[in-house]
């Protein structure tokens, strides 16, 4: 049984009983179902000839935020991956780095928030692998994660495929996990109350395939790392077209912006782990918007701006003034590691 | 914005939208007032007989070369004290003559990024076996921080933290520039900590301005009075973001200025030695002052003779009339402060694309 107060040895990494007992104690306890398995490979079964894989891996500091933790993280963020190809996610493989001297007890909480959010986004943890690096050889706990789904029929979205006349559609509001990740961390002396927005979003992407023409969700990204802003700019780039965004529509919570004024920050361009840039023809952009609505993940979606022939690559805001401006091209910043 | 909020924004707008008259030059002295200007798209509102000048505003801008040769003489001369510095993210790619802190940094110096000037002090306190500076750029905005620091590393009885000072005040810099413009957009932040007696007096000797805020109406309204008043002839001076900026200012923070630094002659990148425009550490904290500590030799900075930030910091070429501007210097390759410091005038005409 486990110890309250123990702590991760390289003991627990070295394959003997320290090893079975980890998993036993901790990751089957929690993420056991009935493909989990001793054996060297899980055996899946899949409905579907064509699968998407993706993998991710996952480095958040400080491990556990306002709002989630690394756990919720590494699920959510390879699930939302799959789920933005149109794929139902099925099964997931996590590979854990764990460093010496981690308490157990944070593994047990890491592992109990994975099952949890699995379990709402309706996938199974099939396979895992545990390593245990040297005190400072990582921070904390790295976990990596792959995922395989089904891709459903009638969906094909591409982020090469915005046409100009889209609407461009957010989920909800923008940039709540990166700030919440910057609070977390005190350098800034700052106290707000955001929580992230890490959640898995096949619950959105999943009535989307029963609209009339599914084919028109012509693109469809998770901001993650980089912001909604960045996704807007590689899609620019990809479908070489220009995008347009309405300031006063990009929907952004008070304490966000609050944060983002005094820092000299762009909401835009804050961390998201839980909200998808969609775009779709304009003529679909309500029928779109009401079934987004519907679900609890989407219930502030908004339209955000349309995409237009001109300026190819790039992506511009008209500003509250009636003014034309351009969203500054993501850049180097050296904002710290957030997902 | 509520139903009002956009009734005043529109009044102030239709304003400066419909002036014709005589040409008013408007010249603002604040990063941030800079970059709020292009983020809205401000410019592209002004009939042409209204020019706004982006002025000395930039802590980072206005800072010297020599002042980075001084750092990395701390960070890596062999005859110097090898020191850990502590400095604001911006600053650690500002060139130097040769090199900048980020090159410094792969040849071994150690440079720690903090958030906070306190932070500096709580890493001296924490590393009793390293020496410590801490770069205190900026305005009368930063310098308390600078002094809650010292005093912190004073409480902690640290030995090991020093100041290497380039801080800088506004009211020199308001009486050179004077020439250059028919009004100033006077810096929020700074005046919410210096109070109104300084513009006020500025008015006597003839120089004009409003203190503004940071929104789109109170950017708007702020430039609306101006419009209003320069034709006028009368010099002038309103307070227009008076839900921050007090009459008195913060005189617990400038009481804290006092109790640390003296004013004392300063070089401004571009603009030369002013007097009087630079704060130091008083004689009783020469042992917090790391020019005395450990006695920098005297050193000459030169920035790129290509570079024009100095013009472009008075006012005087904007940044596509700098022959390095968008070819050599980039924000990706910055060579002159202006483009390195987010709240830079380059950096600003670089990243909104009004080129």
């Amino acid at each position: 049984m486990l110890n309250d107060n123990e702590k991760v040895t390289l003991a627990h990494g070295a394959g003997g009983k320290k090893t079975s007992e980890l998993i036993h104690d901790i990751f089957q306890k929690h993420l056991g179902n009935r493909y989990f398995t001793a054996d060297d490979a899980a055996v899946l079964e899949l409905d579907s000839r064509h699968i998407a894989v993706t993998t991710d891996g996952f480095i958040v500091s400080p491990w556990q935020f306002p709002g989630g933790n690394i756990g919720e993280l590494c699920i959510c963020g390879t699930v939302n991956d799959l789920s933005c190809m149109g794929a139902r996610p099925k099964y997931l493989t996590c590979a854990f780095q764990i460093e010496e001297g981690t308490p157990l007890r944070d593994l047990e909480l890491i592992a109990s928030s994975m099952a949890e959010t699995a379990a709402a986004a309706g996938v199974h943890i099939v396979a895992g692998d545990t390593k245990v690096a040297g005190k400072g050889q990582v921070d904390h706990c790295f976990i990596t994660t792959t995922g395989i789904g089904e891709l459903q029929p009638g969906l094909c979205p591409s982020g090469s495929r915005a046409a100009a006349g889209d609407a461009v559609i957010v989920t909800g509001d923008v940039g709540r996990h990166g700030c919440a990740i910057l609070l977390a961390r005190g350098d800034y002396g700052i106290d707000a109350a955001v929580t992230s927005d890490a959640a898995p979003l096949w619950s959105i992407v999943e009535p989307l395939t029963k609209i009339a023409a599914p084919e028109d969700l012509h693109t469809m990204r998770d901001a993650t790392r980089g912001g909604v802003g960045t996704v807007l700019y590689e899609i620019a780039g990809e479908s070489g077209v220009g995008i347009e965004l309405n300031s006063a529509a990009i929907p952004v919570d008070p304490a966000v912006r609050g944060t983002c004024d005094m820092l000299g920050l762009e909401p835009l361009y804050l961390a998201c782990e839980g909200r998808l840039v969609i775009f779709t023809p304009a003529e679909r952009a309500d029928e779109v918007l009401a079934v987004i609505r519907q679900t609890e993940q989407g219930r502030g979606a908004a339209r955000i701006g349309t995409v237009v022939s001109d300026h190819p690559g790039k992506v511009t805001i008209n500003t509250v003034l009636g003014t034309q401006t351009i969203l500054p091209a993501p850049g180097g910043e050296l904002l710290p590691r957030i997902c | 914005m509520t139903p009002e909020q956009k009734e005043k924004l529109q009044k102030a707008k239709d304003l400066i939208t419909s002036y014709r008259g005589p040409r008013i030059r408007i010249m603002e002295v604040c990063g941030t007032h800079t970059h709020e200007i292009f983020r809205l798209g401000l410019r592209q509102l002004l009939p042409p007989d209204i020019t706004l000048i982006s002025g000395p505003g930039c802590p980072v801008c206005v800072t010297p070369t020599t002042f980075i040769d001084e750092a990395l003489w701390l960070a890596l001369a062999a005859d110097g004290p090898r020191a850990t510095i502590c400095t604001f993210g911006d600053l650690i790619r500002v060139p130097g003559t040769t090199a900048s802190l980020a090159t410094a940094r792969a040849e071994g110096a150690k440079i720690q990024i903090v958030y906070t000037p306190l932070d500096a002090a709580e890493y001296a306190h924490a590393h009793p076996e390293e020496t410590v500076v801490f770069l205190s750029v900026g305005f009368e905005t930063t310098v308390p921080s600078s002094c809650l620091a010292l005093q912190r590393a004073q409480e902690y009885g640290c030995t090991n933290f020093t100041l290497l000072t380039a801080n800088k005040v506004m009211p020199p810099a308001y009486r050179a520039m004077a020439s250059s413009c028919d009004a100033y957009l006077y810096p929020g932040h700074v005046c919410a900590i210096t109070g109104t007696s300084i513009p006020e007096q500025l008015v006597h000797d003839g120089i004009s301005g409003v203190v503004a805020g940071f929104t789109a109406a109170e950017l708007l309204t702020a430039i609306a009075v101006i419009v209003k008043r320069v034709p006028l002839g009368q010099p002038f001076f309103v307070n227009c973001y008076p839900r921050v900026v007090k009459p008195a200012g913060s005189p617990k923070a400038m009481a804290l200025i006092d109790k640390y630094m003296q004013p004392v002659d300063a070089e401004w990148r571009g603009l030369g030695i002013m007097p009087a425009s630079g704060l130091a550490l008083r004689p009783d904290y020469a042992a917090f002052d790391a020019r005395k500590r450990f006695r920098i030799p005297p050193l000459d900075g030169h920035p790129n003779p290509a570079c024009r930030c100095g013009e472009i910091l008075q006012g005087r070429c904007t940044p596509p009339e700098c022959p390095l501007f968008g070819k050599t210097c980039t924000i990706e390759h910055p060579i002159g402060a202006c483009m390195v410091s987010r709240e830079g005038t380059c950096s600003a005409f670089y990243q909104y694309g009004n080129y």
